[in-house]
């Protein structure tokens, strides 16, 4: 199993405003560090090269990132323990503070491509039932399962 | 505070045993009898039989390696190699138990958006951190940073935070970069040489050294 996670953010301000001018000039750093990481299986990719951002139909305000990872560790590593962090620190600059829950993380099998509507229904699970198996968050983490993943299996244990 | 603990940090009395543990800990690399023997200054068998009892208690942990660069027939066997344990062990007398008061300030601070200031406060806490006649690496190995020289700059081996670390990654990162920034100020120094520049495994603050070194 893999490790899909999806997060949001609300920017301050349009992406071509600049307000966040440094956040877009990072983009490529971040995206690179991210791809060369052996733990790295994939991310949802804009369409418009380098400072291309995820295109969605959930406001021109929300930012969404959103990739597959081989496991906790890796993920953990590539946000708190590499370049990354830096720029995470400068969030206030480019986002605004959300209340709820804005980062959402579940297991999928090894080679499926998770959609952005599943992302999305993944967060709102979360943000309606707090942290499951099937919507989770780095603080209160799940270990992979099948059952997490096959529907049928799960609802035949009920 | 568990009981265990204090046995598991009492098996350190001994300052034989504990220049063998502080030698081995204090290493980047895995490190075979001979060489902790040597550093500490024992005999191999001493060195040895402290090593064992170390990993006894947990304290460190053992593997086999080759340490030549022989291989095939009569190259020898691989030899037993040892390692500083993951593992944290706590002693408070009387009991003490500041790792509940921290994740309950920090889960507390982070739902009020109080990061920044939390880490002016620890900017303040790091000025006061300073020693008579000590410098940054002094400063920094008292504190339990483990600092280590590398391209130039100063990296330090241990987060002193490593529990609410895990559990609010940006405040606890933010607050030591604070602190990490206070101890510059307390020396006078420029305290932009702090600055954010985590590894796995590592404490995310990194020293750039200056003219000033």
């Amino acid at each position: 199993m893999h490790l899909a996670q999806m997060n949001i953010a609300h920017m301050r301000a349009p992406k071509d405003s600049p307000e966040l001018a440094s956040f877009v000039a990072g983009l490529d750093s971040l995206n690179r560090l991210a791809e060369a990481d052996p733990g790295f299986v994939w991310r949802l990719r804009g369409s418009e090269g380098p400072e291309g951002t995820v295109e969605h139909p959930y406001g021109d305000h929300l930012l969404i990132n959103y990739s597959v990872w081989r496991s906790r560790e890796a993920l953990w590593n590539y946000v708190y323990r590499s370049d990354h962090l830096a720029f995470l620190q400068r969030r206030k600059e480019w986002f605004l503070r959300i209340a709820q829950p804005y980062s959402v993380m579940w297991w999928i099998p090894e080679g499926y491509e998770p959609t952005l509507p599943e992302g999305m229904e993944r967060l709102e699970r979360l943000r309606a039932e707090g942290p499951t198996r099937e919507a989770f968050t780095f603080k209160d983490f799940y270990e992979s399962s099948e059952a997490a993943w096959r529907p049928a299996a799960a609802e035949a244990r009920k | 505070m568990s009981g265990d603990d204090l046995d598991t940090v009492a098996i350190l009395h001994d300052p034989v045993r504990r220049a063998v543990y502080d030698y081995v800990a204090s290493q980047r690399h895995d490190v075979g009898r001979n060489e902790a023997a040597e550093a500490v200054g024992v005999q191999r068998t001493l060195a040895a039989f402290h090593l064992d009892r170390l990993v006894e208690a947990g304290l460190l942990e053992s593997g086999f390696r080759r340490l030549t660069e022989r291989t095939g027939p009569g190259s020898g066997r691989p030899a037993k190699v040892y390692r500083r344990a993951l593992g944290e062990w706590q002693v408070n007398v009387p009991a003490r138990d500041y790792r509940t008061l921290a994740l309950v300030l920090a889960e507390a601070v982070e739902s009020l958006g109080g990061d920044e200031r939390a880490e002016q406060a620890a900017r303040r806490a790091g000025a006061r951190f300073a020693e008579e006649g000590e410098d940054l690496a002094g400063m920094l190995r008292r504190r339990g940073y483990e600092p280590y020289e590398e391209d130039g700059r100063v990296r330090l081996r241990n987060c002193p935070f490593h529990v609410p670390a895990e559990e609010h990654p940006l405040l606890v990162c933010s607050v030591n970069l604070g602190l990490c920034r206070g101890m510059l100020d307390a020396l006078g120094r420029d305290a932009s040489a702090a600055m954010l520049d985590p590894r796995p495994g590592e404490c995310c603050v990194a020293f750039s050294k200056n003219n000033e070194d």
